[in-house]
């Protein structure tokens, strides 16, 4: 239990938490000493002692990222260990205190933290399922992303896909004698599988659905209830998804009801669990960014942002390090909130299609989209997958007209200065929207009585939960990383935290309209220093083949679903590496559906796709 | 007011409507007629109500970066000196950089001494894994390797069209100087001219000749800003592979023929030479 | 408009006396195709990226109701088209196919970018399908990463050209119009790894085969030469398929017979692709085909009408006789 004689007066200062913490628990905590790493070591038979003071009495309330790394053969193989690191944050602002804990790899047993941060749900759930790890204490350690009866922990670094090649790109087929084949005709089963050498298929059970419902009580074995005029009921167990017109995707969920209130929810992922951080461990660091695209696949930008930021942490600590010209970071806060805007429009019109108002305010927000993603074509080349930043650099400066050239038949050519262009947008076209979609919607009663109260999460559970972007600003959290961590030129620029206190569908609604706002009002900051900066080079220093020195690295920014982090190992060379050994992205839209059980509790399984929708998911991010 | 809200979105809906027929009065109803050229103001910024591209009757033109499959640069087929030639000197750093390994490269090797030929045997793309990204492109030292614009590629079949092989990779480098006119310009300036570098370079080593080589250039280079590359109907003779002619420049839009539609023989020839060339491979391997 | 009847039995096929009212079947297959082609209504239904440019072509600026497609369809019951946009996982593949299953026919599946089409840039991943045709069968592929809704239209163009082509009395080309029910497709199990039951067999053999000789279960396939492949794959793509069972199906009277045997034979093609036994994917790299798909297979359907010719020329001579 915590020591509750020690003064509740948060240290300020991560250095001092830290002694505090050593002054604590000396001899369950230690320094991470291996080179270009931070924070500290803690045993794991006092990990919830130490996790519950770092909460309690050290004040760091918000757990960003939990996540596991496999160190086999990493340096010696006496060495080998699964170890979790753990990114927390005080929601006061500052930076985090990372504590890690290492575990056997033979017998993977670690302390559950999630009755200290429930946001450590899903992020433990995921690490059994690809690592193995048993947390001693989780209420529901069932896989997350890959089915029940999955043969295996797939992101052990010993574990591989039917389809494996080498351990890091580039494959040696590919070039100088590059015979081309598909994978699948070298597979004996001509499928991307493989079985374990002891499969008895006249045992075989699928499981992988029975499991789920596990905990639910099925049928009799759930004690009847009687509802108000004392008529009893059953309760009904119904499923939605993954194929549901309303569930943003592939996106599943298995509920309990009585009548049509939900008494008991469970979020069902991984249909669209493309094994993005097995596939990134193999790829060099430049070839993981675009891959990030393809995470929150509306908001591209800033995924590439989030991640760029993150390598470049790691490549500042080698002794030649050349920062980013003012220019490129300019260039990078333009396309982020261009982007944000774009992903709040989307989620707006599609939190609507939930409440009914089906497609005809999307299309709207579409049409003013198609706008912007015509200026991404021109200056990244890409629609949606913009693949535009690189490390120290991005892809190339704006062209100075937005022009098309005709090269099949029909083509209508266009043909914009840029910066016109980007003027006219920012002062007239994108503000137009907003304001109408908040004259028509705003107080539109349809919209207020669907949502004033519906979905609600309180301030404690919002940071419990470690609910990100509009989901914790909405409960009334001020907490954006763009402000309490700044990063690129964010401190220089004059906008406002959006913040609303009502923690309800509605205030989040309000927060996304007035983060559109503000980023507006970044972007006309914006443009008279893309003025001044023209000519400047933007170019990346970063060669096709280039190392990154070796460390870890925890880069995040706030994406317009929320926080939205990546950390990276480098490791397994001497110096520098050129593959990443550990790739995780902090995914906002997978934790913030940890909350989503609270919020629909309760409440009408109507407003369900809707509270869903204001939560604003893409399962691109949220299975990855 | 209950209803209030549901009225003023109505009303929004109307306007909309009514703007873009206000918008079509201003063009004298002649939205889709092939010569109108208010598309600009339709699609561009200051555009009010909502318009339809009318594919496939009108296409949305590609910006100059677009990035689709990507294809190789040949050498122009009427070109005096190398006619097809590729650009490609099969250094692999393409197939390196690529994330999702879609590219397959088979170095040539001169069959007297066995040491590497700049040039590929065979250069595949999978175009089921090529996720668009536009990284051979980028770092291609000798930009042999561009960002194709032809979008309309649907097919009926993969196991038999889905691995673009050499040949149909292959494009003439006047086709991206149609399709990216002013990125051929920026990069013939960093590779300081129009030729491949190391034609150039070779140019330098045989003598005086850089400079009125250099005045040719620009003299090209002129004349191309001028005017957009015209297609210059391509000469069968010199190679099968030919068959593939550029696209045409917006101002011949209306007569010339797609690259992709060839004609059935010049496909049969072309599929024949390909697999001549593969026998002979596979024998000598054997 | 007054129908000329004249024009409408204007076909290619010599028709015998005694068939000539059989002739209203091409002319049917015509406004069948007509009427099919333009109210293709697609299911509602994104799987990954591709889907958020699906649902842009959707939208107002390239609108896919143009082409008689707007009424989405969130139940499988009422759509014609599934198009299959984005990566489709092992685990997603089990629903999939069961929403196919729950389509009525007839039904086309389009495979909307590379993930769909071929595994995409996830391909190497272990829970991703490569293709969704190792499961079902696809008629129109768009590559692209995502396709810009025009490629996504041309997709679709082709899709209509295709249906155009079909002919309802050839039931090789439009399965739904044989004979009986059509099976549905094996639905993939989640065991260990995703198990299609059509390879059950197969997966026994190999285990039996490992815990006899002491081999491993995964052991990689090692390649005809790919050569070799690639020399074959001009025979295996030119010969048109359906034309092949044509003497058989000729010689034989009972029309229904037939079907029956080509219908088996397909199940049995399709579990033969299924189980690599050969292998499913030629790489058939060189094999040039420029041009848009509906052009290419101008030829194959040419060979078809003729084998449809033969069949009936014999069946007429035969009741002649
Ligand atoms: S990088 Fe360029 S020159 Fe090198 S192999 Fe690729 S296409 Fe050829
Ligand atoms: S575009 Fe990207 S994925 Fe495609 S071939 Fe080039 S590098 Fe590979
Ligand atoms: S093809 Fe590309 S855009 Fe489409 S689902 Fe796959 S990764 Fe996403």
């Amino acid at each position: 239990m915590v020591d509750m004689t020690v003064p509740n007066s948060p240290a300020t200062s991560i250095e001092d938490a830290i002694a505090d913490l050593k002054a604590k628990f000396p001899d369950a905590v230690s320094d991470d000493k291996r080179e270009g790493y931070s924070g500290v070591i803690v045993s794991k038979d006092k990990l919830l002692e130490v996790a519950r003071y770092i909460h309690d009495t050290l004040g760091f309330d918000y757990l960003s990222s939990a996540t596991a790394v496999d160190y086999l053969g990493e340096g010696n193989h006496s060495n080998d260990h699964l170890e979790m690191v753990y990114h927390a944050y005080r929601t006061t602002g500052g930076k985090a205190l990372v504590f890690k804990a290492q575990t056997d790899r033979e017998k993977a047993e670690l302390p559950s933290l999630v009755s200290v941060w429930k946001g450590a749900d899903f992020q433990e759930r995921e690490a059994w399922d690809l690592f193995g790890i048993r947390f001693q204490g989780h209420p529901n350690l069932k896989r997350i992303l890959m089915w029940e009866g999955f043969h295996g922990f797939p992101m052990r670094k010993d574990w591989h896909e039917a389809y494996y090649e080498q351990d890091h790109k580039p494959f040696d087929s590919r070039w100088p004698s590059g015979h081309v084949y598909r994978a699948e005709e070298r597979n004996i089963f001509g499928k991307n599988v493989k079985y374990p050498a002891d499969i008895d298929l006249s045992k075989l059970t699928d499981i992988s659905e029975s499991s789920m419902y596990e905990g639910f009580g099925m049928g009799v074995e759930y004690t009847q209830v009687r509802d108000g005029e004392g008529m009893a009921t059953d309760q009904l167990i119904v499923n939605m998804g993954p194929h549901h017109p309303s569930t943003h995707g592939v996106f599943r969920m298995i509920m309990r009801l009585d009548g049509e209130t939900v008494t008991h929810l469970e979020p069902v992922m991984g249909y669209l669990h493309r094994n993005h951080e097995k596939i990134g461990e193999r790829n060099t660091f430049l070839q993981n960014i675009p891959f990030t695209d393809r995470l929150d696949y509306i908001s591209s930008m800033g995924n590439n942002h989030g991640y760029v930021l993150a390598v470049e942490q790691l490549l500042a600590l080698a002794p030649k390090y050349t920062p980013p010209t003012y220019r490129t970071e300019v260039l990078r806060v333009l396309m982020v909130e261009l982007t944000r805007i774009v992903n709040h429009l989307w989620a707006i019109g599609f939190w609507l299609n939930d409440l009914g108002a089906f497609f005809t305010p999307v299309l709207y927000f579409i049409q003013e989209r198609e706008r912007i993603l015509d200026f991404f074509e021109a200056v990244a080349g890409s629609r949606m997958m913009c693949n535009y930043m690189r490390f120290g650099g991005v892809f190339a400066d704006l062209p100075e007209r937005i022009r098309t050239v005709a090269n099949l038949m029909n083509d209508r050519v266009r043909d914009f200065n840029t910066m016109q262009f980007l003027t006219e947008m920012i002062n007239e076209r994108i503000p137009r929207t907003i304001d109408e979609l908040d004259e028509y919607l705003t107080n539109s009663d349809i919209v207020r009585v669907r949502s004033e109260g519906v979905g609600y999460l309180s301030r404690e559970d919002a940071i419990n939960y470690s609910a990100a972007g509009p989901l914790l600003r909405g409960s009334g959290v001020a907490y954006d990383i763009r402000r309490a961590e700044p990063y690129s030129i964010y401190d220089e620029l004059d906008f406002d935290v959006a913040v609303q206190y009502e923690g309800d569908m509605y205030a989040r609604y309000l927060v996304r309209l007035q983060e559109m706002r503000e980023s507006v009002r970044i972007l006309k900051q914006i443009l008279p220093r893309l003025e001044y900066t023209a000519g400047e080079s933007v170019a990346s220093p970063f060669a096709y083949s280039g190392k990154v020195p070796i460390g870890e690295a925890y880069g995040r920014v706030e994406n317009g679903k929320g926080e939205l982090g990546y950390y990276v190992v480098s490791a397994g060379d001497k110096k520098a590496a050129a593959n990443p050994w550990r790739y995780h992205v902090r995914a906002p839209s997978f934790i913030n559906l940890t909350p989503l059980g609270v919020m629909a509790k309760g409440g009408k399984v109507a407003d369900l796709v809707a509270i869903l929708g204001s939560i604003d998911i893409v399962l691109g991010e949220t299975d990855r | 007011m209950n209803g209030i809200g549901f009225i003023k979105g109505m009303l929004l809906t109307l306007r909309h409507f009514v703007e873009s027929y206000v918008d079509d009065v201003r063009y004298g109803f002649k939205k889709y007629s092939p010569n109108v050229d208010n598309f600009q103001q339709r699609q561009g910024t200051q555009a009010a109500g909502v318009f339809t591209v009318q594919y496939p009757d009108e296409k949305v033109a590609m910006p100059e970066r677009f990035r689709f499959v990507p294809f190789l640069v040949v050498e122009d087929y009427d070109h005096p000196e190398r006619p097809g030639k590729d650009w490609c000197t099969s250094c692999g750093i393409c197939a390196k950089v690529c994330p999702p390994q879609c590219i397959w490269i088979v170095r040539s090797n001169d069959p007297a001494t066995g040491r590497p030929v700049p040039e590929p045997e065979a250069f595949f793309i999978d175009i089921d894994i090529c996720m668009n990204c536009g990284f051979c492109a980028e770092y291609c030292p000798f930009d042999a390797i561009k960002m194709d614009h032809d979008y309309e590629l649907a097919s009926y079949d993969r196991t038999t069209s889905h691995i673009f092989d050499k040949d149909k990779l292959s494009k003439e480098f006047k086709y991206w100087k149609t399709i990216a006119p002013n990125r051929a310009i920026d990069e013939a300036q960093a590779r300081g001219g129009w030729e491949h570098k190391d034609a150039q370079k070779a140019a330098r080593r045989g003598g005086g000749a850089a400079d009125s080589k250099r005045e040719e250039v620009r003299a090209r280079k002129e004349e191309e800003q001028k005017q957009p590359v015209a297609s210059a109907p391509v000469a069968q003779e010199t190679k099968p592979a030919a068959a593939e002619t550029p696209a045409p420049a917006a101002a011949t839009s209306g007569g010339g023929e797609k690259p992709w539609t060839d004609s059935e023989e010049e496909r049969e020839r072309r599929k024949q030479a390909a697999l001549a060339r593969k026998a002979a491979r596979a024998s000598k391997r054997e | 408009m007054e129908l000329n009847l004249q024009e409408l039995s204007k076909t290619q096929y010599p028709i015998p006396a005694d068939l000539q009212n059989n002739v209203a079947i091409t002319s049917l297959s015509k406004i069948y195709n007509w009427g099919r082609r333009n109210s293709m209504w697609p299911m509602l239904f994104g799987l990954a990226c591709c889907a958020i440019e699906m649902i842009a072509t959707a939208s107002s600026r390239f609108d896919f109701s143009r082409f008689g497609m707007e009424v989405m369809r969130a139940t499988p019951r009422q759509s014609d088209l599934m198009i299959v946009s984005g990566t489709v996982t092992k685990k997603m593949v089990v629903p999939i196919v069961r929403l196919y299953n729950q389509m009525p026919e007839p039904k086309y599946v389009l495979a909307m970018g590379a993930c769909a089409s071929g595994g995409g840039p996830f391909k190497e991943g272990y829970n991703v399908v490569s293709g969704i045709d190792k499961y079902l069968p696809v008629d129109v592929y768009v590559p692209g990463c995502p396709p810009t809704p025009q490629a996504l239209l041309f997709g679709l163009i082709a899709l209509q050209k295709k249906i155009d082509g079909q002919s309802i009395a050839d039931y090789d080309d439009v399965p739904w119009y044989g004979v009986g029910l059509s099976d549905p497709a094996p639905v993939p199990i989640l065991g260990p790894d995703i198990i299609d039951p059509r390879q059950m067999d197969m997966i026994r053999r190999q285990a039996e085969k490992a815990a006899s000789d002491g081999g491993v279960l995964n052991a990689a396939r090692s390649l005809p030469s790919a050569a070799v492949a690639v020399l074959d794959a001009p025979a295996k793509a030119a010969k048109p398929a359906p034309a092949a069972a044509a003497p058989a199906a000729s010689e034989a009277d009972d029309k229904r017979a037939a079907a029956l045997a080509r219908k088996a034979a397909r199940a049995a093609k399709s579990e033969g692709a299924a189980a690599s036994t050969t292998p499913a994917a030629v790489p058939a790299a060189s094999l040039p085909s420029g041009g848009k798909p509906w052009e290419e297979s101008e030829a194959i359907r040419e060979q078809r009408k003729q084998a449809a010719l033969a069949r009936k020329a014999a069946r007429a001579n035969k009741t002649e006789g």
